[in-house]
């Protein structure tokens, strides 16, 4: 008897697809047999082995992104019941159901749940979010970072450029350049690293370009949304500050 | 000028000066709550003998309005608020900010013309304000807008001392930008029920006997 009912148990999914950047998107249904400990990458896997939608029709398989399967690489970004979040740590259990799935429009779309997130390593290039340690000689080792930063700074440096916090934030939108809250989080970062911050400027001055800094608006959604729980408000704010007192340092120093 | 700069500029312009003035305005209201309508008229006619005060209100509070209200309005359309998605307090505010912001600018961009520009033109006197308020918010429907209107000053002003303590990186961990939310979110209440509480005033009997000939004058000016 038990076995019976679960066998019966569907999963019903509603996709939000679009066949090309260009096109207009459209919505499909899926009905899926439940599997126990499903999460959205394997229903969608299913779809794959599957392509029939709940009418029964033959469909083209749902396009989207995944690497690593567990919330380290960020490549499977969607927005999962409304929240942007990654569908290999989205639990079909724990959804509720229909689960709608939507690709993060924040970004551009490619196909279906596919987008680009090419501003976000643009936004990393933009702000030097690395540690220039190569030389034409061997530079030998760098100063060592005290234990009590490294515990705060490792928190930030588990980013993975997912793009959550970009498409919950208010102001990242097709009307600003608003560089979004990771890329700033960034900055806090490499900017604590001994080696970084001898480049510290350069990062700061890249935050008070256009898009930059500015154009955060205390939504604090941002913060809200973070898989990794990275604390960007704490971040934003420390650069508010460290970008401010640059500000007057370069005022009263040129 | 660069976004950053325009943006920090906007920011302390909130506080420094039109923080100040909100707070002034608001405690020569309530002379009106303390000392009835001679009190209030005494505090209009001190804060005009202020010495330069032509030039305090242009530097003070003219062009600072002006560039916050402008840039404002800016800030305010570049948003693309999402609170059905994300339904907590600090984005609610975020809203809040930027609807009580464009309130504002309407609001005061009426009330200038109603008071300030009526005495530059010679209709009204300083001493007589007291009564074409009074005129004014005894009837409904402006004594309605004059409260929505005081609420959401009050709340643009007192949420932005909040952002502007975190644009300037003075609050920075989330304890701190608690507590001042909480501090901001009780001077919010306090500037709301004192402004509040004048607007009652004007609306009582004392004020009438001034008034009533005021609003005659008023509307020939503007009807
Ligand atoms: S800060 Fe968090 S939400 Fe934003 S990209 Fe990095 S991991 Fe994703
Ligand atoms: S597949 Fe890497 S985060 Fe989901």
């Amino acid at each position: 008897m038990a076995e019976i009912t679960t066998a019966a148990k569907k999963v019903k999914l509603i996709v939000t697809r679009q066949d090309a950047p260009e096109s207009a998107p459209y919505t499909e249904e899926f009905e899926l047999n439940y599997r126990p400990g499903m999460n959205v990458i394997s229903a969608l896997m299913e779809i794959q082995r599957n392509p029939v939608n709940a009418k029964g029709d033959h469909t083209v398989p749902v396009c989207w992104e995944f690497n690593c399967l567990e919330e380290v690489c960020g490549a499977c970004s969607m927005v999962i019941n409304g929240k942007p979040r990654q569908a290999c740590a989205a639990l079909v259990d724990k959804l509720e159901q229909p689960i709608r799935i939507e690709p993060m429009k924040t970004f551009p779309v490619v196909r279906d749940l596919i987008i680009d997130r090419s501003r976000m390593f643009n936004a990393l290039k933009r702000v030097k979010a690395w540690i220039p340690i190569d030389g034409t000689y061997d530079l030998g080792p760098g100063p060592r970072m005290p234990e009590k930063k490294r515990q705060w700074a490792y928190e930030l440096s588990k980013c993975m450029t997912c793009g959550v916090c970009l498409e919950a934030c208010p102001n990242v939108n097709e009307k600003t350049n608003f560089i979004g809250p990771a890329a700033i989080s960034q900055v806090r970062l490499f900017n604590a690293h001994p080696t970084g911050e001898m480049n510290a400027e350069e990062r700061l001055e890249a935050l008070m370009e256009d898009g930059g800094i500015e154009g955060c608006g205390n939504s604090q959604n941002c913060v809200r949304a973070c898989p990794k729980g990275i604390p960007l408000t704490t971040s934003i704010a420390e650069m508010n500050k460290q970008t401010t007192k640059h500000m007057f340092k370069r005022w009263l120093t040129s | 000028m660069k976004g950053f700069y325009s943006r920090k500029l906007h920011s302390l312009l909130g506080v420094i000066p039109l923080g100040f003035f909100i707070l002034e305005h608001m405690i020569t209201n309530f002379s009106a709550v303390e000392g009835g309508e001679q009190g209030f008229k005494d505090s209009v006619v001190w804060i005009n003998s202020l010495p330069l005060v032509l030039i305090l209100e242009i530097f003070g509070i003219w062009l600072p309005l002006l560039y916050h209200g402008v840039y404002g309005t800016y800030i305010a359309l570049q948003a693309k608020p999402n609170n059905g998605r994300f339904r907590h307090e600090r984005n609610l505010r975020y809203l809040l900010q930027r609807v009580t912001g464009v309130i504002a600018l309407f609001f005061i961009g009426w009330h200038i013309w109603e008071t300030r520009v009526q005495v530059a033109l010679g209709n009204v006197t300083h001493e007589e304000l007291g009564g074409l308020i009074h005129d004014i918010v005894s009837q409904p429907v402006f004594f309605m807008i004059y409260l929505i209107s005081v609420l959401a000053v009050s709340f643009h002003f007192t949420n932005g001392l909040w952002s502007f303590m975190v644009s300037w990186g003075i609050t920075i961990g989330p304890r701190a930008q608690r507590v001042s939310s909480y501090i901001c979110m009780g001077l919010f209440v306090i500037v709301a029920v004192m402004f509040t509480w004048s607007l009652f005033v004007f609306r009582g009997m004392e004020f009438e006997a001034s008034g009533t000939a005021m609003l005659h004058t008023l509307k020939t000016v503007i009807g």
